[in-house]
Order: C-alpha cells, then structure tokens, then sequence
C-alpha cells in the first residue's frame, strides 16, 4: 500500500468536508470519478452526533457546547484496496459517500494529481474566497478612530 | 363522583389537522421554504440551534416553520430528534481565538490590535419600522475594504501580561468534561457542568438573570471585555484515523467579560472574568450568560452567596425552557381527579367548621 502523509489526508478531508454537496455531486458524475472504479462499504453512511467542546473563557476548563449532526462511511475501492474514510458536518450521507470516495482515489498515486486539480484546487480557492469577501465586508465595519479624532481638531 | 372516561381521540386527531392548517395559513400565499427561513430568519434558526443544543441549521428551520415561529417549542423539537441520533464522540475543543471574525468588539480597550469591526450589527440602528421592507427589494451588495485584516487577538490575553486578569488555563490533565446529556445535574457543579447547562438555558431567563445582576443582585462590576462572532473550525479525531481532521465550520457568539474584583484572601485585587458561548449569532445571549457564569463563580472567589445569580440550585434548575415549559404547561392537562380530591377535602373541611 501507498504511505500518505497524515498532514496530507487531513488537508484534504477538510476540503472536502466543508464543500458544497452540489460541487461533490458535479465531480461524482466526471470522468475522473469514474475511474475510481467500484468500492464496497465498510461503514455505510452513518448520522450521529458529535459533542462540540470548548474551553472556558476560550483556554480554560474544557466544556460541552452542545451538539452538531455529523455523518461518517468508510469505503475500500476493489481494484486498488484503497481505504477512504469520511467525517463531514450535517446530515448528507450522498457528501459523506462522495468524500469518502475522493479520500480513497487521493491515495492511490496514479489519480492523486489529477483529483487534486479537477477538485481539490477549485475547492480550496472556493473556500478562500468566500473567506476573503467576509472578511472583506468585515473590514468594511472595522471603526476608524483616528478620522473621528482628526475632524474634532479641525 | 368522578368517573373515568375515555375519549379524545377524534377531537386530538382533528386539533392536529386543525393546527396544521392553521400553521400554512391562506393557501393562497406562497409556502414558507426552510432555505428562506434559514437566509431571512437566521437568528431565529441560530437561537433554537442554541438552545436546542444541536449545530444543524436546516433542522432548526424545520422546527421553527413546524412550530409555526414558537422558539421554544421549535427548541423542544429539535431537542426530541437530537435523542433518536447515536453519538458519535466529542470534538476536539474549537479554538475561537482562530475564528473568521465578522465581528468583533471591546468596551474595555478603544485601541487594539485588529481593531473594533462592528459587522452585521442592531446595535446602531435607529429601531425605527423600516418601511421599505414592506415591498420586496434588492438590496445593493455590503462595501468591501481591501485593508488586509490584522490579527485580532482576544482581549484577555492582552492584559496578560500584566496579570490585572485572572488567567483560565487547562486544570492539571485536562479533564474531559461531564456531560449533562449523560449524567444529571448534581450539585455543587463545577463550572464546566454550569457552563454546559448555561449554553443550551433559555435566553429570556439568563438575560433576566443577568441584568438582576446588573441591578445589585449581585455585586460583579461587568465589563464587555471582548465579543467576538465568526466561524471555528470543527476538528475531531475519528477512531480510525487517529489524527486531527476538520469536518466542518460552526458560527460562534463568544463574549467575555471582564469582572472588577478586590480580591480575597488567596487572590490579589485583579479583573475576574466570565464567559459566554452560543451558536450562530446569539449576543445577548452569550452576554448574558458570561454575567451569569461569573455571579455563579461566588464561592469559588470567596464572595458572600445573597443573590438567586448566585445561586446554582436555583440557577441550573431553572434554566432549561424545556423543562420549565413541560412543568408550567402540563398544567393544562387533565387533573379532573386531584381537582375533584381537593374540591371534597374542602368540602369537608367546610362541614366541619
């Protein structure tokens, strides 16, 4: 088996997690995602819950916020033995079983480069754009003190 | 006598058609979606995620067009499904002083690094009716400032240095939490317990709670010391994997105030802190529920308990609208054979005086 790097996988499931199901569905119906081939379940899509913690005052004592829904599968892709695992926020197991999916074929070195370039990339700049406009808009409202202070002394 | 009878059944089946023809109002106008609940009534959905103690805001909007905009009873809804859902673990503990801040505010510090970035706030509006809701219109996109965002840190952490205020580090081991969804309240709690049960309690009893705090119920001198609203990352460590990986993000309402204190016999004169946390957009909420965490912290800090904020009995046992709602409303149901019982023990008693 094919040894990835765990800072890798993480990277990768947290792209795939936080994507838009409508973005996982479109990239189910390629090519690409074709020739993953077949794969059997090892855990079908399961929803439960996960118990979100904090700490108190943000670094203290850690406390039970409450929950969120998340659903999780695992799968193993029969041509290459590839094991891909999905843990994804909400109550999709279609996003759960997709994500699951590209875990797997990221594994595998001869579909890796291109997932990574048909899926991944738009997803990350996806994700950072959209970061970015909030933060745009954020900073937008930011209070500029030092104007206020300028028009009282003139 | 009262004689026990059965029946209800056709007229409790007719109520429900009754309701839910109530609830969809004239047919003639167009049928709530839960993607217009969840875009245009998103605090309402943020308060029932809160309190319902479960991050998912399409059920949450489930629950509120369900409960026809009843918070508390949309609350109650989502509180019901979370207990049919298996659990699948905890999270790692989600580190808000990385959050994507949309807003971020301080009343203790006019300067600070990152600044104050009031984002989508109430806060200063006119609370005058805006009319021109009255007719749909599309609204022009929010300016955007290119500046590049600064680090903002939290605030406590800047006074640090100083040690003017207290510090909230990990108790040695860093125990995991107990966890009110397992096991019952028992008192005393301690305040990782007090703080589960304050996140899910009904706003309207911590805001209340909070301000007879305010009012000298309670003397702890608040500050806003920080608010802060944006998004966290979700990490947890699934059991097959073994190291951290992000499943989703989840907005957050974090506050912390900042409390004067004089100091006791162990602790030097310093600000003491309380904190709140509430899901999605929930400010006064997490406001009042950080002034409620420091008043519950009295006898931690040596401070006489004279005040129901004070007091955790009182406190936690109230809190929950849930079970405040079950006790206050089962009233209503049948209690045609007590009612009888005490209306002949009256009667009695009335015969023989």
């Amino acid at each position: 088996m094919q040894t990835v790097d765990n800072a890798e996988r993480a990277r990768w499931m947290g792209l795939l997690a936080r994507a838009p199901l409508t973005v996982l569905q479109a990239w189910s119906q390629s090519d690409l995602a074709r020739r993953c081939g077949t794969y059997v379940w090892l855990r079908r899509p399961e929803t439960g819950l996960m118990m979100l913690r904090a700490r108190a005052g943000g670094t203290g004592a850690k406390f039970n916020v409450g929950e969120m829904t998340v659903t999780r599968c695992a799968l193993r892709l029969e041509e290459t033995s590839s094991v891909g695992v999905a843990y994804v926020q909400g109550r999709s197991a279609r996003k759960c079983e997709i994500a699951a999916l590209a875990d797997a074929a990221l594994q595998v070195p001869a579909l890796r480069e291109e997932i990574e370039r048909d899926l991944l990339e738009p997803l990350r700049v996806r994700h950072e754009a959209e970061a970015a406009r909030m933060q745009r808009k954020a900073q937008a409202t930011r209070v500029d003190f030092l104007t206020v202070a300028r028009q009282t002394a003139a | 006598m009262y004689v026990a009878v059965k029946g209800g059944e056709r007229a409790i089946r007719n109520s429900h058609e009754l309701l839910a023809e109530v609830r969809r109002g004239d047919p003639a106008v167009p049928e709530l979606s839960l993607e217009q609940i969840k875009q245009q009534l998103k605090l309402a959905v943020d308060r029932v995620m809160t309190e319902g103690s479960l991050y998912d805001p399409d059920l949450a909007a489930l629950a509120l067009k369900q409960a026809a905009g009843d918070a508390v009873e949309a609350i109650f809804l989502v509180r019901a499904f979370r207990a049919t859902l298996p659990r699948l673990g905890y999270t790692e503990p989600l580190d808000t002083s990385r959050m994507r801040l949309w807003r971020r505010v301080s009343a203790t510090f006019k300067d600070l690094p990152g600044g104050q970035v009031l984002g989508p706030t109430y806060d200063y509006t006119q609370r005058l009716l805006d009319f021109s809701l009255l007719e749909p219109a599309s609204k022009a996109a929010a300016p955007e400032d290119e500046r590049a965002a600064d680090a903002m840190p939290r605030v406590v952490d800047l006074l640090d240095g100083e040690g003017l205020v207290e510090r909230h580090e990990p108790p040695a081991g860093d125990p995991d939490p107990l966890d009110l969804t397992r096991e019952p309240l028992r008192f005393p709690a301690e305040r990782s317990v007090r703080l589960q049960n304050l996140a899910r309690a009904d706003e309207g009893f911590l805001l209340a709670m909070g301000y007879s705090t305010q009012r000298g119920y309670a003397h702890t001198h608040p500050f806003a010391g920080e608010i802060r609203h944006g998004a966290a990352e979700v990490e947890v460590i699934p059991e097959e994997l073994g190291f951290p990986v992000v499943i989703g993000e989840v907005a957050l309402t974090e506050c912390q105030m900042v409390n004067q204190f004089a100091g006791s016999k162990t602790e030097p004169p310093q600000f003491t802190r309380g904190y709140g946390l509430a899901f999605g957009h929930c400010e006064r909420k997490s406001m009042a529920m950080a002034l409620v965490d420091r008043a519950l912290r009295a006898t931690e800090l040596g401070e006489e308990v004279e005040s129901p904020a004070q007091m955790q009995e009182f406190v936690l046992s109230h809190s929950d609208s849930l079970e405040a709602s079950g006790f206050v409303q089962h009233l209503k149901l049948p209690h045609y054979v007590d009612f009888q019982a005490e209306l002949e023990l009256v009667r009695k008693m009335r015969r023989s005086a």
